[in-house]
């Protein structure tokens, strides 16, 4: 059995009300914290614990708190991004609908470290039940004396809050969501200046995950060096993975970085294999915005070592053959599936949420979404694919945010690996008409008829 | 100051100018287009994504180019710093890219729009712009609105630059328009219909880089390209009463306040300049206005013309042609 360090009390009945987590070591973290370290020492374990922000980038969580403006006058502020929006990713809010308790305790450690008296905690709009479970959590922890003034006795006091969003995934880009967390429309920032100089209220502030957050309460239990054991270089730790798609167990997985791919998705102890016993087409290794791999680029890297869950390991290759651990939403693709549907429903959902800021993603989301819908509809005739190819590429990296990059990297990972199956539905209308298509008769490769 | 090197020319500016203004500063050819930043009012730019340019070196002290294009009308320069603009493909072509997202919503209805003649889109499209559609698909519409008793507002042909909340909001006490909605069904709007009557709300209308906001007033009246356009300006207790008078004839069509080279207004005039005036008896006429000569207006023009002038461009233009061969005559043999 791997080491659970998140989610370790999952299963305890009533973990979720603040007396049975304190019984099972919670809120060690913050008396630890409070009693006997400075906020630097705090920084230090998580800088040492080599912590990686969980939300998708993987930036280090350390250096990120080192950014922080420190000599400013105004108030610091820490922000907690529970605006978890990601097709294919649902971490979060398995965490915070469980085990409250973790990310309360989490953000008071962590603001202690950073000097916040006000942190927030901004959850979207749909995760309702999980505002109000998180609101009774911080209830709790108001009248135990973990939250207000003086806390424990010490000198250090915080407020904590919990902000709805109005339901956008693009408030989960950190300046979109402190434009909406003040009040405003949800339109990303021009960077710089970053958040660790003007953020919210255009003071210091720093914004991370869910998970981050919650992971800090393990590092400062046991130490970052004893944390930083855990997993494979650079990346270290455990990680939440919501598993979906053609597995016989989807859930949330905490696993320990640095497990074999294969091991994941076809282990008990995680996905289980392929449901109905079929074969494996594809991998979208971390959320809906990283490029999808093919079976055997996701097993094995392109120099034909077997492909870890790391930050490294996955994007080994690059874009031409690797992919990112992202956000950890693992979406597994059965032979049935049709990888044009499957991108169509990724490319309708960024013109959906494009805020309408930029002109390329503004216009290039919703052009992209009606060419592949053209194609896979069979409406699509020669030229889409080169078409969709360059209006993907015109997108990338010419944004503000990166939303545009979001939206661009799957069309353009699909028709790397996959530009059989986009010629296929434009030579074949006739049989892509019916919407389930692949699983009526599966998609078989030309190149591989004529070789057999 | 900070030395930086633009399409190689080099040049010193103060600190904390963009690399647009840097790149104006040099003037010609090496300048970016700008559709959304303005340099009268604050904190605009960076939308269009028009102006992105290359920064190969970022500066003296940490030379790594930048890693992805910039837009140069939000990104300050800094010394040491090299910067490509019209000499890189990648710039040209990402802005190609640019101005067809720009055209693939736009109505491209310009036979019947007031802006056609004097519009940025149509500029910017001209220069970089394909002489073909790859957009299949019905383009978006919607409903022409009147969002002031003087303003209409045709949200097909907006391209969504953000000016004209700008001009609400720093140039007038209450903004009661905005956009509305997200991605490309995003509008801009007031929440009730004709609810913007600010004393200062007819710059919205100059600021607007397309045919999206125009002046009631003028609608149809005229084209652009035959009015003449004069220098005026009055005593006015509200603005600076400096206008430019657009006339046919000896009446006054249309007062709007004066353009620079890139097509921005310095200072802003009221409304009452604007509309209620358009008698040229109120007016003190200055002159022509100068029109570029690239521009369809100019055809109309009647600025005196300098002999010397034109007498020393006509003698370099035929000291520039003497050494060039003339073009062969095609071979019958083929």
């Amino acid at each position: 059995m791997a080491r659970k360090l998140l989610l370790q009390h999952e299963n305890v009945p009533g973990i979720n009300t603040f007396e049975v987590y304190r019984k099972n070591g919670g809120y060690a973290s913050v008396e630890k914290a409070l009693k006997s370290m400075t906020p630097d020492e705090v920084m230090e374990e998580v800088k040492k614990s080599g912590l990686r922000g969980r939300g998708g980038a993987g930036f280090p969580a350390g250096m990120k708190w080192s950014f922080l403006d420190r000599k400013s006058e105004k108030p610091r502020y820490l922000v907690c991004n529970a605006d978890e929006s990601e097709p294919g990713t649902f971490k979060d809010r398995y965490l915070m609908e469980k085990i409250p308790h973790l990310l309360i305790e989490g953000m008071i450690t962590s603001s202690y470290s950073l000097g916040a008296n006000t942190s927030y905690i901004y959850v979207r709009g749909e995760y309702m039940y999980v505002i109000s479970i998180l609101e009774k959590a911080i209830e709790e922890a108001y009248a135990a004396g973990f939250l207000g003034k003086n806390i424990l006795g010490t000198s250090y006091s915080l407020d904590l809050y919990v902000q709805p969003g109005g339901g956008a995934y693009i408030c989960g880009e950190e300046t979109a969501l402190l434009e909406s967390l003040e009040g405003k429309r949800g339109n990303p920032r021009l960077k710089p200046p970053f958040p660790a100089i003007a953020g919210l209220y255009a003071s210091p502030t720093v914004v991370n995950n869910v998970e981050t957050i919650a992971a800090v309460v393990p590092i400062v239990n046991q130490g970052g060096d004893e944390y930083a054991k855990i997993g494979v270089g650079k990346s270290t730790g455990t990680k939440l993975i919501s598993a979906s798609g053609h597995i016989n167990k989807p859930g949330v997985y905490e696993i320990e970085l640095g497990l074999p791919v294969e091991e994941f998705i076809y282990s008990e102890e995680y996905c289980g294999g392929i449901w109905k016993g079929r074969k494996m087409k594809a991998v979208v290794a971390g959320g809906s915005s990283v490029p999808i791999l093919p079976t055997d680029l996701i097993l094995k890297t392109a120099k034909g070592e077997q492909r870890l869950m790391t930050y490294e390991s996955l994007s080994d290759g690059g874009f031409v053959s690797g992919t990112m651990l992202g956000s950890g939403g693992f979406i597994v693709l059965d032979e049935t599936a049709c990888i044009v549907q499957h991108l169509h429903t990724f490319a309708r959902f960024y013109h959906h949420e494009s805020c309408g800021q930029c002109s390329p993603c503004r216009e290039g989301t919703g052009w992209m979404e009606k060419v592949i819908h053209r194609i896979e509809h069979g409406h699509g005739h020669q030229g889409d694919i080169d078409l969709l190819v360059d209006v993907a590429k015109k997108i990338e990296g010419n944004t503000i945010c990166p939303l545009g990059d979001a939206a661009a990297w799957p069309v353009a990972s699909a028709i790397r690996h996959f530009r059989e199956e986009f010629e296929y539905h434009i030579k074949y209308p006739e049989k892509v008409k019916n919407p389930k298509h692949f699983e009526l008769e599966p998609f078989v490769s030309e190149k591989s008829l004529v070789t057999a | 100051m900070a030395k930086v090197t633009i399409d190689g020319i080099e040049i010193e500016v103060p600190d904390g100018t963009s690399i647009l203004n840097a790149a104006r500063m040099i003037g010609g050819d090496v300048v970016p287009p700008a559709m959304c930043y303005y340099s009268t009012l604050k904190e605009t730019g960076g939308k269009c994504r028009v102006c992105l340019v290359k920064v190969t070196q970022g500066s003296a002290k940490d030379p790594r180019p930048m890693p992805k294009l910039v837009a140069s009308c939000r990104t300050n320069v800094m010394d040491g710093m090299v910067v490509q603009n019209i000499t890189s493909p990648e710039v040209l072509e990402a802005r190609k890219g640019v101005v067809e997202f720009l055209l693939i919503n736009h109505p491209l209805d310009c036979p019947i729009c007031d802006q056609a003649g004097e519009c940025d889109l149509q500029n910017l499209a001209y220069e970089h712009g394909a002489a073909k559609t790859r957009y299949e698909e019905d383009r978006r519409t919607f409903e022409k609105i009147d969002i002031g008793d003087k303003i209409k507002l045709h949200m097909n042909r907006c391209i969504l630059c953000y000016r004209c909340t700008f001009v609400a909001d720093q140039l007038t006490n209450n903004r009661v328009h905005g956009v509305l909605n997200r991605g490309d069904h995003s509008e801009i709007s007031t929440y009730i219909e004709k609810a913007v009557d600010n004393d200062f709300s007819g710059n919205m209308i100059d600021v607007c880089p397309v045919g999206a906001l125009t002046d009631k007033t003028f609608r149809f009246k005229q084209r652009v390209w035959f009015t003449n356009p004069m220098d005026a300006h009055r005593d006015c207790p509200k603005c600076s009463g400096k206008v430019v008078l657009w006339m046919k004839g000896e009446e006054v069509l249309r007062v709007t306040a004066r353009k620079d080279q890139y097509a921005e207004v310095k200072e802003y005039i009221c409304n009452e300049c604007r509309y209620d005036h358009k008698d040229i008896t109120h007016w003190k006429v200055e002159g022509p206005r100068h029109i570029d000569r690239g521009s369809v207006i100019s055809q109309n023009h009647y600025e005196r013309i300098d002999l010397q002038k034109l007498k020393k461009e006509v003698e370099r233009q035929l000291e520039f042609q003497k050494g060039k061969p003339l073009p062969e005559p095609n071979s019958l043999n083929a």
